[in-house]
């Protein structure tokens, strides 16, 4: 398969295809994930090749049916709930925050909640400020979630399978503006591990430490500033919860330079988080201050150039990197 | 639709005396949770159920094992019936590691996985979806099961409320929805809730097959959840149940209780199902006062052993904070 270009939204599909097939206790739910085919045409065709029994449309209930999927678990089950974007989770947020999260804990170690949902997530598609967030930072807040970001086809492609074997309740982001890009795809015999951050490119200059969409546009500025003599290292988080240090600190350490994107706006942030890490355990080692561009702190907002405002765009990585750099040679 | 007394129950001297003596114990095991509250070797929240016995003792004779249960904050009783032992609850609502859930839930969450006790639950119809859930999995693993879920009125104005109905009614899974309408959430009074103040009609909106019963006379609860029970296991379809009945104390240990009579409270009590329910087996010779007297001394035996063992339990080393947190298995 490496080498055959494929888009994003066939890697979750094919991801859900394959956990479908390996196991009789995985039925997916969420709306219009059946007859529809999908909010975003990821589940076309699934109905049809699963019958309605394991691809389940459901109400517009959100908690209903995240309560239903946390339930379901309970019964050994391993649902994948589909929440159709993040913006709806916010109507599940009772059953995530204080069901998934919390009931093997109250229990003593007795209930755990072998709960996958996935949901899209991400700006750059027009939608105003109620379909347009990257909350992914409210989720990994939470203590008892496992919070995954799918910033590549590999991660879309090979997350899944790994987040159902978890026996914990894991939420994986994908990110619709992403959905339409073709990629080649690695071969990932050994599987994704989802406790680690990945390293997607070495360099020894600085380290920009991003996830969801950042991580194209870092691996994109990265080759640009190559081409000006800048080695960038590029870490892509992939679990934002619980937070991989080690990979961060190791790239740190080494480059003595942190640069972190991030869609989602700056104040208690993802970003906000991997920062003060840095400060704890790298301060020593820093020849810059750590730097961050994210989010603007606004509603998304509707108008294209607004929009493309309100995020972290790769010009502007390219920008800030360099000014680091020559700061730091003056 | 409320059902009038049928005898259609035929009580053995036996079963009958387990019924007293189950009532009984949740009562003294209340009154003994209220005074080690006060002794604050109890902390955080208490609700006490003192009142609504009849409610818990007659819905759950008619589970079987493999049943599931789930109920909110005011789950003592429940977990009683259900045949968690006194001294595990005792110790779980002192913060003990010997408790039910390990000390880390308290009086609001009881769990236990033998008896297939899914809590304890404190976000007010927050456990009704994951009920719904629950049977949708037994269905799905073909296992012949009832889920039965006990909420208050207050529950039944919260959106979760109707979107658990609607799933429930909508994939027709085995759940047994319990209503325990005590009149109150916490101090609001039903009139002041709800807009229609019959409850059984908003099951039947949904299509579920609903029923109200005197929640204060054991042997009407009994009935009308033997009838759900039954008709539970033989359709796989939901049904809803209210048991109209009172809590003879506050909400909770913190409620001055500025919102009603005493005199409304007394009245009650006249109805206190316990009395009643002694009454009546004594009428059917199926209980004699020194059997009373037995099954009192005996409750004031296991509650005061209850005391005593959460008393010597102790306390998790705080180096295991962060356990449970996720799980040490994988799947
Ligand atoms: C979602 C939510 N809102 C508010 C509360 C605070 N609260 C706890 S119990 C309660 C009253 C619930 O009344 P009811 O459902 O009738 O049950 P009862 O306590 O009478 O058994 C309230 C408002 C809560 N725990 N959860």
């Amino acid at each position: 398969m490496a080498g055959d270009r494929i888009t994003y939204r066939e890697c979750i599909k094919q991801a859900i295809r394959e956990a479908m097939l390996a196991d009789e206790r995985v039925f997916m739910m969420g709306e219009d994930v059946g007859h529809y085919g999908g909010a975003f045409a990821v589940s076309k065709n699934l109905l049809q090749e699963f019958g309605p029994k394991r691809i389940m449309d459901t109400p517009l209930s959100e908690a209903g049916f995240v309560g239903a999927g946390i339930g379901a678990a309970l019964g050994g089950m391993l649902p994948i709930v589909e929440i159709m974007t993040v913006n709806f989770s916010l109507l599940a947020l009772d059953q995530i925050a204080n069901n998934a999260a919390t009931l093997l804990h109250m229990s003593g170690g007795q209930f755990n909640v072998p709960l996958v949902i996935r949901m899209s997530t991400g700006i750059g598609r027009q939608l105003a400020a109620q379909h347009s967030h990257s909350w992914e930072p409210i989720f990994a807040h939470i203590p008892g979630l496992r919070i995954l970001s799918a910033g590549t086809h590999e991660d879309a492609r090979y997350m899944l399978a790994p987040a159902l074997a978890d026996p914990d309740p894991v939420i994986i982001f994908e990110y619709t503006s992403m959905l339409n890009i073709e990629r080649g795809l690695p071969e990932t015999k050994t599987g994704v591990d989802i406790s680690k951050a990945k390293v997607r490119r070495e360099g020894r200059d600085i380290t920009i430490i991003t996830y969801g969409t950042g991580v194209y546009k870092a691996l994109e500025s990265a080759s640009e500033l190559a081409a000006a003599g800048i080695e960038a290292e590029v870490v892509d988080l992939r679990v934002l919860r619980p937070l991989d240090e080690e990979t961060i600190v190791a790239s740190v350490a080494k480059t003595s330079r942190a640069f972190i994107v991030e869609d989602a706006s700056r104040s208690v942030s993802v970003s906000s988080e991997v920062s003060a890490r840095i400060m704890e355990k790298c301060f020593y080692d820093l020849d810059a201050p750590v730097q961050r561009l994210c989010g603007a702190e606004v509603p998304i907002p509707y108008p294209k150039h607004l929009e493309d405002a309100s995020v972290p765009q790769p010009a502007q990585i390219v920008t800030a990197i360099k000014k680091i750099l020559q700061h730091d040679r003056v | 639709m409320e059902q009038q007394p049928e005898q259609t129950i035929n009580l053995s001297k036996e079963q009958a005396q387990k019924l007293l003596y189950q009532m009984i114990l949740i009562r003294k095991f209340e009154e003994k949770s209220a005074e080690m509250y006060t002794k604050e070797k109890i902390r955080g929240f208490l609700h006490l159920y003192v009142g609504e016995e009849a409610v818990a003792v007659g819905v759950l004779q008619a589970l079987s094992p493999e049943d599931n249960v789930l109920c909110t904050y005011r789950e003592h009783g429940h977990a009683l019936v259900r045949g968690l032992e006194p001294g595990v609850i005792m110790a779980e609502m002192y913060g003990k590691q010997e408790g039910c859930s390990g000390g880390r839930g308290g009086s609001m969450h009881l769990f236990d996985a033998k008896t297939k006790f899914y809590g304890g639950n404190a976000i007010v119809a927050g456990h009704l979806a994951m009920a719904v859930g629950l049977a949708l999995a037994d269905r799905k693993m073909k296992r012949d099961q009832v889920t039965c879920c006990f909420f208050g009125e207050g529950a039944m104005a919260e959106g979760a409320f109707h979107e658990a109905m609607n799933l429930a009614a909508l994939w027709q899974v085995p759940v047994l929805f319990v209503c325990e309408n005590n009149l109150y959430a916490m101090g609001t009074a039903l009139r002041y809730t709800h807009a229609q103040t019959k409850l059984e009609i908003k099951g039947a909106a949904y299509g579920i097959t609903s029923a109200s019963v005197d929640g204060m006379d054991l042997l009407q609860v009994m009935d009308a959840a033997n009838k759900a029970v039954q008709t539970i296991r033989e359709t796989g379809h939901p049904y809803f149940l209210v048991c109209n009945t009172y809590r003879f104390r506050a909400h909770s240990m913190f409620d001055a209780e500025l919102y009603r009579e005493k005199s409304e409270v007394d009245q009650w009590k006249q109805r206190d199902p316990i009395p009643a329910f002694t009454r009546y087996l004594k009428e059917q010779q199926l209980l004699t006062d020194t059997d009373l007297h037995e099954i009192e001394s005996r409750v004031e035996v296991e509650v005061q052993q209850a005391v005593d063992f959460a008393e010597t339990c102790s306390f998790e080393p705080v180096e295991e904070l962060l356990k449970y947190t996720y799980s040490e298995k994988q799947n």
